[in-house]
Protein backbone atom coordinates (compact mmCIF):
# COMPACT_ATOMS: atom_id res chain seq x y z
CA UNK A 1 0.00 0.00 0.00
CA UNK A 2 0.74 3.69 -0.22
CA UNK A 3 1.15 5.91 2.77
CA UNK A 4 -0.86 8.17 3.81
CA UNK A 5 -0.29 11.74 2.81
CA UNK A 6 2.02 13.95 5.53
CA UNK A 7 4.11 16.79 5.22
CA UNK A 8 7.77 16.51 5.63
CA UNK A 9 9.74 18.83 7.71
CA UNK A 10 13.39 18.60 7.11
CA UNK A 11 15.43 19.07 10.10
CA UNK A 12 18.71 21.38 10.07
CA UNK A 13 20.29 20.20 13.94
CA UNK A 14 19.42 18.35 16.48
CA UNK A 15 18.04 21.30 18.63
CA UNK A 16 15.88 22.31 15.43
CA UNK A 17 14.45 18.67 15.26
CA UNK A 18 13.59 18.67 19.01
CA UNK A 19 11.74 22.58 18.46
CA UNK A 20 9.65 21.27 15.73
CA UNK A 21 8.70 18.15 17.28
CA UNK A 22 7.44 20.13 20.36
CA UNK A 23 5.49 22.60 18.05
CA UNK A 24 3.92 19.73 16.01
CA UNK A 25 3.07 17.51 18.67
CA UNK A 26 1.55 14.25 19.02
CA UNK A 27 0.91 14.00 15.30
CA UNK A 28 4.71 14.73 13.88
CA UNK A 29 7.12 11.42 13.78
CA UNK A 30 11.32 11.55 13.89
CA UNK A 31 12.20 9.79 10.64
CA UNK A 32 15.51 8.38 10.65
CA UNK A 33 16.26 5.81 8.62
CA UNK A 34 13.04 4.42 8.42
CA UNK A 35 13.21 1.13 8.33
CA UNK A 36 10.54 0.51 10.65
CA UNK A 37 8.47 3.64 10.43
CA UNK A 38 8.05 3.66 6.58
CA UNK A 39 7.20 0.17 6.40
CA UNK A 40 4.42 0.71 9.67
CA UNK A 41 3.12 3.62 7.27
CA UNK A 42 2.91 1.61 4.14
CA UNK A 43 0.74 -1.34 6.24
CA UNK A 44 -1.26 2.36 7.49
CA UNK A 45 -0.40 0.82 11.05
CA UNK A 46 1.38 4.50 11.33
CA UNK A 47 -0.59 7.66 10.35
CA UNK A 48 1.82 10.91 11.35
CA UNK A 49 0.81 14.22 9.90
CA UNK A 50 3.99 15.09 9.87
CA UNK A 51 7.74 13.92 9.42
CA UNK A 52 10.60 15.65 11.15
CA UNK A 53 13.28 14.09 8.77
CA UNK A 54 16.57 13.78 10.85
CA UNK A 55 18.26 11.43 8.57
CA UNK A 56 20.86 14.66 7.63
CA UNK A 57 22.16 15.21 11.22
CA UNK A 58 25.45 13.85 10.64
CA UNK A 59 26.61 14.94 13.90
CA UNK A 60 24.26 11.81 15.29
CA UNK A 61 25.80 9.45 12.98
CA UNK A 62 29.52 8.30 14.93
CA UNK A 63 30.99 5.63 16.65
CA UNK A 64 33.49 6.21 19.77
CA UNK A 65 35.20 4.75 22.55
CA UNK A 66 35.69 7.48 25.57
CA UNK A 67 38.59 7.60 27.50
CA UNK A 68 36.99 5.60 30.60
CA UNK A 69 36.05 2.87 28.03
CA UNK A 70 32.65 3.77 27.34
CA UNK A 71 30.95 2.99 23.55
CA UNK A 72 29.27 6.17 22.83
CA UNK A 73 26.99 5.05 19.72
CA UNK A 74 25.52 8.59 18.02
CA UNK A 75 21.55 7.36 17.25
CA UNK A 76 22.36 7.73 13.73
CA UNK A 77 24.19 5.24 13.22
CA UNK A 78 23.52 2.80 11.12
CA UNK A 79 23.27 -0.97 11.56
CA UNK A 80 25.70 -1.27 9.21
CA UNK A 81 28.38 1.19 9.71
CA UNK A 82 28.69 -0.37 13.70
CA UNK A 83 28.91 -4.18 11.28
CA UNK A 84 31.82 -2.99 8.95
CA UNK A 85 33.86 -0.71 12.03
CA UNK A 86 37.12 -1.50 12.46
CA UNK A 87 38.73 -2.41 15.47
CA UNK A 88 39.80 0.71 16.54
CA UNK A 89 36.75 1.94 16.87
CA UNK A 90 34.94 -1.04 18.29
CA UNK A 91 37.54 -2.78 20.28
CA UNK A 92 37.43 -6.08 21.83
CA UNK A 93 35.37 -4.91 24.73
CA UNK A 94 32.66 -4.31 22.16
CA UNK A 95 32.96 -7.20 19.65
CA UNK A 96 29.26 -7.95 20.89
CA UNK A 97 27.84 -5.01 19.76
CA UNK A 98 29.77 -5.53 16.50
CA UNK A 99 28.98 -9.09 15.83
CA UNK A 100 25.31 -9.25 16.72
CA UNK A 101 24.50 -6.83 14.10
CA UNK A 102 24.48 -9.78 11.47
CA UNK A 103 20.98 -10.45 13.07
CA UNK A 104 19.57 -7.59 11.79
CA UNK A 105 17.34 -7.88 8.66
CA UNK A 106 19.26 -7.82 5.39
CA UNK A 107 22.16 -5.90 4.34
CA UNK A 108 19.54 -3.29 2.74
CA UNK A 109 18.08 -2.73 5.77
CA UNK A 110 20.87 -2.40 7.87
CA UNK A 111 22.53 0.26 5.74
CA UNK A 112 19.82 2.03 6.62
CA UNK A 113 18.31 1.07 9.76
CA UNK A 114 19.74 3.17 12.72
CA UNK A 115 20.63 2.50 16.29
CA UNK A 116 18.64 4.65 17.81
CA UNK A 117 16.01 4.43 15.29
CA UNK A 118 15.51 0.68 16.55
CA UNK A 119 15.68 1.70 19.99
CA UNK A 120 13.09 4.65 19.86
CA UNK A 121 10.86 1.84 17.81
CA UNK A 122 11.11 -0.62 20.72
CA UNK A 123 10.10 -3.92 18.73
CA UNK A 124 10.20 -6.42 21.57
CA UNK A 125 12.49 -8.80 19.43
CA UNK A 126 14.87 -6.18 18.78
CA UNK A 127 18.52 -6.74 18.74
CA UNK A 128 19.27 -3.59 20.11
CA UNK A 129 16.72 -3.04 22.45
CA UNK A 130 18.45 -6.23 23.69
CA UNK A 131 21.95 -4.89 23.51
CA UNK A 132 20.86 -2.28 25.50
CA UNK A 133 18.99 -3.84 28.44
CA UNK A 134 21.85 -6.79 28.33
CA UNK A 135 24.66 -4.31 28.58
CA UNK A 136 23.62 -1.50 31.04
CA UNK A 137 23.34 0.85 28.16
CA UNK A 138 22.57 4.61 29.03
CA UNK A 139 20.68 6.50 26.78
CA UNK A 140 20.98 10.10 25.71
CA UNK A 141 17.82 12.53 25.32
CA UNK A 142 17.56 15.93 23.87
CA UNK A 143 13.92 17.54 24.67
CA UNK A 144 13.57 21.58 24.48
CA UNK A 145 14.51 21.72 27.93
CA UNK A 146 18.24 19.68 27.30
CA UNK A 147 19.02 16.56 28.15
CA UNK A 148 18.30 13.84 30.06
CA UNK A 149 19.93 10.25 30.78
CA UNK A 150 17.67 7.31 30.81
CA UNK A 151 18.78 4.11 31.73
CA UNK A 152 17.66 1.15 29.11
CA UNK A 153 16.16 -0.65 32.30
CA UNK A 154 13.30 2.34 32.42
CA UNK A 155 13.67 3.39 28.82
CA UNK A 156 11.73 0.53 27.40
CA UNK A 157 7.83 0.38 28.60
CA UNK A 158 5.98 -1.77 26.24
CA UNK A 159 5.53 -3.07 22.83
CA UNK A 160 6.72 0.36 20.34
CA UNK A 161 6.62 1.99 23.92
CA UNK A 162 9.16 4.25 25.66
CA UNK A 163 10.02 6.75 28.31
CA UNK A 164 10.98 9.27 25.60
CA UNK A 165 8.21 12.18 24.96
CA UNK A 166 6.86 12.86 22.20
CA UNK A 167 8.93 16.47 21.77
CA UNK A 168 12.23 14.51 22.84
CA UNK A 169 14.97 12.58 20.51
CA UNK A 170 17.27 9.83 21.06
CA UNK A 171 21.23 11.16 20.37
CA UNK A 172 23.33 8.62 21.84
CA UNK A 173 23.80 5.65 23.39
CA UNK A 174 26.50 4.66 25.52
CA UNK A 175 27.40 1.23 26.80
CA UNK A 176 29.60 2.06 29.94
CA UNK A 177 31.54 -1.07 30.21
CA UNK A 178 33.20 -3.18 27.96
CA UNK A 179 31.96 -6.81 27.43
CA UNK A 180 34.70 -8.80 26.56
CA UNK A 181 32.75 -12.48 27.26
CA UNK A 182 29.77 -11.51 26.08
CA UNK A 183 27.82 -13.25 22.68
CA UNK A 184 23.88 -12.88 21.55
CA UNK A 185 22.23 -15.16 19.27
CA UNK A 186 18.43 -15.18 18.36
CA UNK A 187 16.20 -17.99 15.84
CA UNK A 188 13.76 -16.77 13.48
CA UNK A 189 12.14 -18.62 10.98
CA UNK A 190 13.73 -17.39 8.49
CA UNK A 191 16.74 -15.58 8.57
CA UNK A 192 16.37 -12.01 8.84
CA UNK A 193 12.99 -12.15 10.43
CA UNK A 194 12.05 -10.98 13.58
CA UNK A 195 13.59 -13.06 16.05
CA UNK A 196 11.02 -15.64 17.78
CA UNK A 197 13.10 -15.67 20.70
CA UNK A 198 16.86 -13.92 21.40
CA UNK A 199 19.12 -14.62 24.28
CA UNK A 200 22.34 -11.92 25.41
CA UNK A 201 24.87 -13.47 27.59
CA UNK A 202 27.49 -11.39 29.50
CA UNK A 203 30.25 -13.11 31.64
CA UNK A 204 32.03 -11.85 34.43
CA UNK A 205 34.99 -13.98 34.36
CA UNK A 206 38.32 -14.05 36.61
CA UNK A 207 40.81 -15.80 34.40
CA UNK A 208 39.32 -19.02 32.88
CA UNK A 209 36.28 -19.21 36.13
CA UNK A 210 32.84 -17.87 35.41
CA UNK A 211 32.02 -15.55 38.53
CA UNK A 212 28.70 -14.29 37.42
CA UNK A 213 26.67 -12.74 34.71
CA UNK A 214 23.75 -11.10 33.15
CA UNK A 215 21.42 -12.95 31.09
CA UNK A 216 18.75 -11.12 28.83
CA UNK A 217 15.93 -12.14 27.18
CA UNK A 218 14.06 -11.08 24.00
CA UNK A 219 10.83 -12.34 22.43
CA UNK A 220 9.93 -13.68 25.45
CA UNK A 221 7.98 -10.42 27.34
CA UNK A 222 6.92 -6.84 25.88
CA UNK A 223 10.25 -5.73 26.36
CA UNK A 224 13.83 -7.47 26.57
CA UNK A 225 13.98 -8.75 30.17
CA UNK A 226 16.74 -9.50 32.38
CA UNK A 227 17.02 -13.39 33.45
CA UNK A 228 17.42 -12.99 37.22
CA UNK A 229 16.69 -16.88 38.02
CA UNK A 230 19.71 -17.61 35.10
CA UNK A 231 21.63 -14.88 36.63
CA UNK A 232 21.68 -16.27 39.97
CA UNK A 233 22.94 -19.43 38.67
CA UNK A 234 25.83 -18.16 36.90
CA UNK A 235 26.85 -16.26 40.17
CA UNK A 236 26.33 -19.63 42.36
CA UNK A 237 28.86 -21.45 39.93
CA UNK A 238 26.10 -23.65 38.63
CA UNK A 239 26.86 -24.83 34.67
CA UNK A 240 25.50 -22.92 31.13
CA UNK A 241 23.42 -25.84 31.20
CA UNK A 242 21.78 -25.35 34.47
CA UNK A 243 21.59 -21.69 33.92
CA UNK A 244 19.81 -21.70 30.11
CA UNK A 245 17.16 -24.09 32.29
CA UNK A 246 16.81 -21.65 34.81
CA UNK A 247 16.28 -19.18 32.44
CA UNK A 248 13.28 -21.23 30.47
CA UNK A 249 12.06 -22.80 33.73
CA UNK A 250 11.13 -18.65 34.82
CA UNK A 251 8.89 -17.94 31.39
CA UNK A 252 5.30 -18.95 31.73
CA UNK A 253 4.43 -22.32 31.29
CA UNK A 254 0.55 -21.75 29.81
CA UNK A 255 -0.34 -20.13 26.90
CA UNK A 256 0.16 -20.86 22.90
CA UNK A 257 3.57 -21.84 22.20
CA UNK A 258 4.87 -21.92 26.03
CA UNK A 259 6.73 -25.33 25.52
CA UNK A 260 8.14 -24.37 22.38
CA UNK A 261 9.75 -20.53 23.62
CA UNK A 262 10.52 -22.41 27.06
CA UNK A 263 12.76 -25.15 24.56
CA UNK A 264 13.47 -22.36 22.32
CA UNK A 265 15.28 -20.34 25.29
CA UNK A 266 16.99 -23.17 26.98
CA UNK A 267 18.89 -23.91 23.97
CA UNK A 268 19.69 -20.50 23.22
CA UNK A 269 20.73 -19.15 26.39
CA UNK A 270 23.18 -22.19 26.48
CA UNK A 271 24.48 -21.41 23.00
CA UNK A 272 25.18 -17.66 24.39
CA UNK A 273 26.67 -18.66 26.68
CA UNK A 274 29.00 -20.64 25.31
CA UNK A 275 30.00 -18.88 22.90
CA UNK A 276 30.35 -15.66 25.25
CA UNK A 277 32.24 -17.79 27.28
CA UNK A 278 34.54 -19.10 23.77
CA UNK A 279 35.67 -15.51 23.28
CA UNK B 1 -21.84 -2.80 -9.14
CA UNK B 2 -21.10 -1.04 -5.56
CA UNK B 3 -23.04 -1.60 -2.18
CA UNK B 4 -22.18 1.52 -1.37
CA UNK B 5 -24.90 4.39 -0.68
CA UNK B 6 -24.66 6.07 -3.16
CA UNK B 7 -25.16 9.56 -1.33
CA UNK B 8 -22.14 9.06 1.20
CA UNK B 9 -19.14 10.62 -0.33
CA UNK B 10 -16.33 7.68 -1.32
CA UNK B 11 -13.79 10.05 0.21
CA UNK B 12 -13.61 12.42 2.82
CA UNK B 13 -13.23 15.77 0.99
CA UNK B 14 -10.08 17.40 0.79
CA UNK B 15 -9.59 20.70 2.92
CA UNK B 16 -7.11 22.44 0.16
CA UNK B 17 -5.59 24.38 3.87
CA UNK B 18 -4.76 21.56 5.73
CA UNK B 19 -4.75 18.53 3.70
CA UNK B 20 -0.80 17.71 3.29
CA UNK B 21 -2.03 15.35 0.09
CA UNK B 22 -2.45 19.01 -1.75
CA UNK B 23 1.39 19.38 -1.06
CA UNK B 24 3.88 18.78 -3.49
CA UNK B 25 7.87 19.15 -3.13
CA UNK B 26 10.53 20.14 -5.58
CA UNK B 27 13.25 17.45 -5.43
CA UNK B 28 16.33 17.34 -7.12
CA UNK B 29 17.65 13.55 -7.50
CA UNK B 30 21.03 12.30 -8.41
CA UNK B 31 20.10 9.06 -10.71
CA UNK B 32 22.66 7.55 -12.91
CA UNK B 33 24.69 10.32 -12.35
CA UNK B 34 21.98 12.77 -14.08
CA UNK B 35 20.23 14.97 -12.21
CA UNK B 36 16.39 15.64 -12.26
CA UNK B 37 14.00 17.71 -10.93
CA UNK B 38 11.19 15.86 -9.75
CA UNK B 39 7.96 17.52 -7.70
CA UNK B 40 6.26 15.04 -6.25
CA UNK B 41 4.23 14.76 -2.68
CA UNK B 42 6.58 13.70 -0.15
CA UNK B 43 5.13 10.41 0.89
CA UNK B 44 6.01 9.49 -2.68
CA UNK B 45 8.97 6.60 -2.55
CA UNK B 46 12.08 6.38 -4.30
CA UNK B 47 10.73 3.34 -5.93
CA UNK B 48 7.74 5.59 -7.04
CA UNK B 49 9.69 8.45 -8.14
CA UNK B 50 12.49 5.90 -10.10
CA UNK B 51 8.93 3.97 -12.28
CA UNK B 52 6.61 6.77 -12.67
CA UNK B 53 8.21 9.94 -12.48
CA UNK B 54 11.68 9.26 -14.44
CA UNK B 55 10.19 6.56 -16.20
CA UNK B 56 12.87 4.05 -15.27
CA UNK B 57 11.18 0.75 -14.79
CA UNK B 58 14.21 -1.74 -14.42
CA UNK B 59 13.37 -1.26 -10.70
CA UNK B 60 10.74 -3.57 -10.03
CA UNK B 61 8.21 -3.14 -7.44
CA UNK B 62 6.97 -5.88 -5.41
CA UNK B 63 6.08 -6.03 -1.96
CA UNK B 64 5.92 -2.09 -1.29
CA UNK B 65 6.68 -2.86 2.63
CA UNK B 66 10.60 -3.67 3.15
CA UNK B 67 10.55 -7.50 2.30
CA UNK B 68 10.92 -8.71 -1.10
CA UNK B 69 13.73 -6.88 -2.45
CA UNK B 70 12.05 -6.56 -5.91
CA UNK B 71 12.88 -2.79 -5.61
CA UNK B 72 16.53 -2.86 -4.25
CA UNK B 73 19.31 0.11 -5.95
CA UNK B 74 22.25 1.70 -4.55
CA UNK B 75 22.54 4.73 -2.53
CA UNK B 76 25.75 5.88 -2.75
CA UNK B 77 26.78 2.68 -3.21
CA UNK B 78 24.97 0.56 -0.94
CA UNK B 79 21.91 -1.03 -1.56
CA UNK B 80 18.54 -0.26 0.09
CA UNK B 81 15.18 -1.52 -0.34
CA UNK B 82 13.70 1.89 -2.63
CA UNK B 83 10.14 1.05 -1.28
CA UNK B 84 11.47 2.14 2.38
CA UNK B 85 12.66 5.32 1.49
CA UNK B 86 10.75 8.59 0.44
CA UNK B 87 12.26 10.32 -2.52
CA UNK B 88 13.06 13.22 -0.46
CA UNK B 89 15.26 11.00 1.56
CA UNK B 90 17.32 10.71 -1.28
CA UNK B 91 17.82 14.26 -2.00
CA UNK B 92 22.15 14.73 -1.86
CA UNK B 93 22.51 11.09 -2.27
CA UNK B 94 23.95 8.99 -5.57
CA UNK B 95 21.47 6.73 -6.37
CA UNK B 96 22.06 3.89 -8.93
CA UNK B 97 19.30 1.61 -10.46
CA UNK B 98 19.74 -1.52 -12.58
CA UNK B 99 19.64 0.97 -15.70
CA UNK B 100 23.29 1.74 -14.65
CA UNK B 101 24.81 -1.63 -15.43
CA UNK B 102 24.95 -1.80 -19.02
CA UNK B 103 25.17 0.84 -21.87
CA UNK B 104 22.23 -1.17 -23.36
CA UNK B 105 24.74 -2.50 -25.71
CA UNK B 106 26.41 -5.23 -23.66
CA UNK B 107 25.59 -7.05 -20.54
CA UNK B 108 27.83 -5.78 -17.26
CA UNK B 109 29.99 -8.89 -16.05
CA UNK B 110 27.51 -9.64 -13.31
CA UNK B 111 24.58 -9.56 -15.87
CA UNK B 112 26.06 -12.01 -18.10
CA UNK B 113 27.14 -13.95 -15.16
CA UNK B 114 23.09 -14.38 -14.02
CA UNK B 115 22.34 -14.93 -17.91
CA UNK B 116 25.75 -17.84 -17.94
CA UNK B 117 24.46 -19.23 -14.70
CA UNK B 118 20.29 -19.47 -15.47
CA UNK B 119 20.11 -17.18 -12.60
CA UNK B 120 16.45 -16.09 -13.64
CA UNK B 121 13.59 -17.14 -14.55
CA UNK B 122 10.60 -15.06 -14.62
CA UNK B 123 13.03 -11.97 -14.19
CA UNK B 124 10.80 -10.35 -11.68
CA UNK B 125 13.36 -10.27 -9.13
CA UNK B 126 16.21 -9.86 -11.58
CA UNK B 127 16.53 -6.34 -11.27
CA UNK B 128 16.98 -6.23 -7.31
CA UNK B 129 19.26 -9.24 -6.81
CA UNK B 130 21.68 -7.60 -9.80
CA UNK B 131 21.75 -4.18 -7.38
CA UNK B 132 22.24 -6.25 -4.32
CA UNK B 133 25.40 -8.23 -5.74
CA UNK B 134 26.52 -5.29 -6.84
CA UNK B 135 26.27 -2.91 -3.65
CA UNK B 136 27.90 -5.99 -2.22
CA UNK B 137 30.52 -6.81 -4.24
CA UNK B 138 31.83 -3.74 -4.40
CA UNK B 139 32.53 -3.75 -0.76
CA UNK B 140 33.21 -7.54 -0.05
CA UNK B 141 34.90 -8.68 -3.13
CA UNK B 142 36.61 -11.13 -1.67
CA UNK B 143 33.48 -12.54 -0.06
CA UNK B 144 33.32 -16.83 0.00
CA UNK B 145 29.93 -18.90 -0.85
CA UNK B 146 28.62 -18.78 2.70
CA UNK B 147 28.46 -14.98 2.68
CA UNK B 148 27.05 -15.22 -0.62
CA UNK B 149 24.36 -17.14 1.05
CA UNK B 150 23.79 -14.64 3.51
CA UNK B 151 23.37 -12.08 1.52
CA UNK B 152 21.07 -13.07 -0.67
CA UNK B 153 18.50 -14.31 1.53
CA UNK B 154 17.79 -10.47 1.31
CA UNK B 155 15.53 -11.10 -1.18
CA UNK B 156 12.75 -12.84 -2.66
CA UNK B 157 13.19 -15.27 -5.89
CA UNK B 158 10.20 -17.47 -6.28
CA UNK B 159 11.69 -19.18 -9.32
CA UNK B 160 15.25 -20.27 -9.15
CA UNK B 161 15.23 -21.80 -5.57
CA UNK B 162 18.47 -19.54 -5.02
CA UNK B 163 21.18 -21.69 -6.32
CA UNK B 164 21.83 -20.64 -9.67
CA UNK B 165 21.94 -16.68 -8.15
CA UNK B 166 24.51 -17.88 -5.72
CA UNK B 167 26.54 -19.24 -8.66
CA UNK B 168 26.71 -16.39 -10.67
CA UNK B 169 27.82 -14.05 -7.81
CA UNK B 170 30.47 -16.15 -6.45
CA UNK B 171 31.07 -16.72 -10.42
CA UNK B 172 31.18 -13.04 -11.07
CA UNK B 173 32.81 -12.38 -7.96
CA UNK B 174 35.96 -15.24 -9.08
CA UNK B 175 36.20 -13.48 -12.35
CA UNK B 176 36.45 -10.53 -10.84
CA UNK B 177 39.71 -11.76 -8.26
CA UNK B 178 41.01 -13.21 -11.49
CA UNK B 179 41.09 -9.92 -13.51
CA UNK B 180 42.41 -8.15 -10.13
CA UNK B 181 45.39 -10.77 -9.76
CA UNK B 182 46.35 -10.27 -13.58
CA UNK B 183 47.21 -6.21 -13.70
Amino acid sequence: MKPAAFRYHRARDADGAVRLLAELGEEAKALAGGQSLVAMMAYRLARPRHLVDIGGLRELDRLRTDADGALRVGALTTHHTVERAPDSLLGPGFAVVRETMRWIGHLPIRTRGTAGGSLAHADATAEWCLLAVALDAELHVLGPHGTRRIAAADFFLGPYTTALEPDELLVEIVFPHPAPYAAVTEFAERRGDFALASAAVVLDRDGGTVRGGRVALGGVGPVPLRAAAAERVLADGGTFAECARAAADALPEEGRGAAYRRQLIRTLVRRACEEADAR
Amino acid sequence: MSDHPPDLPLTEPADAGTDPALERQLLVLDVNGAAHEVLCEPRRTLVDVLRHDLGLTGTHVGCEHGVCGACTVLLDGRPVRACLLFAVQAEGAAVRTVESLSDGRELSDLQQAFADHHALQCGFCTPGFLMLAEGFLAERPDAGRTEIRELVAANLCRCTGYQPIVDAIHGCATARRAVRREN
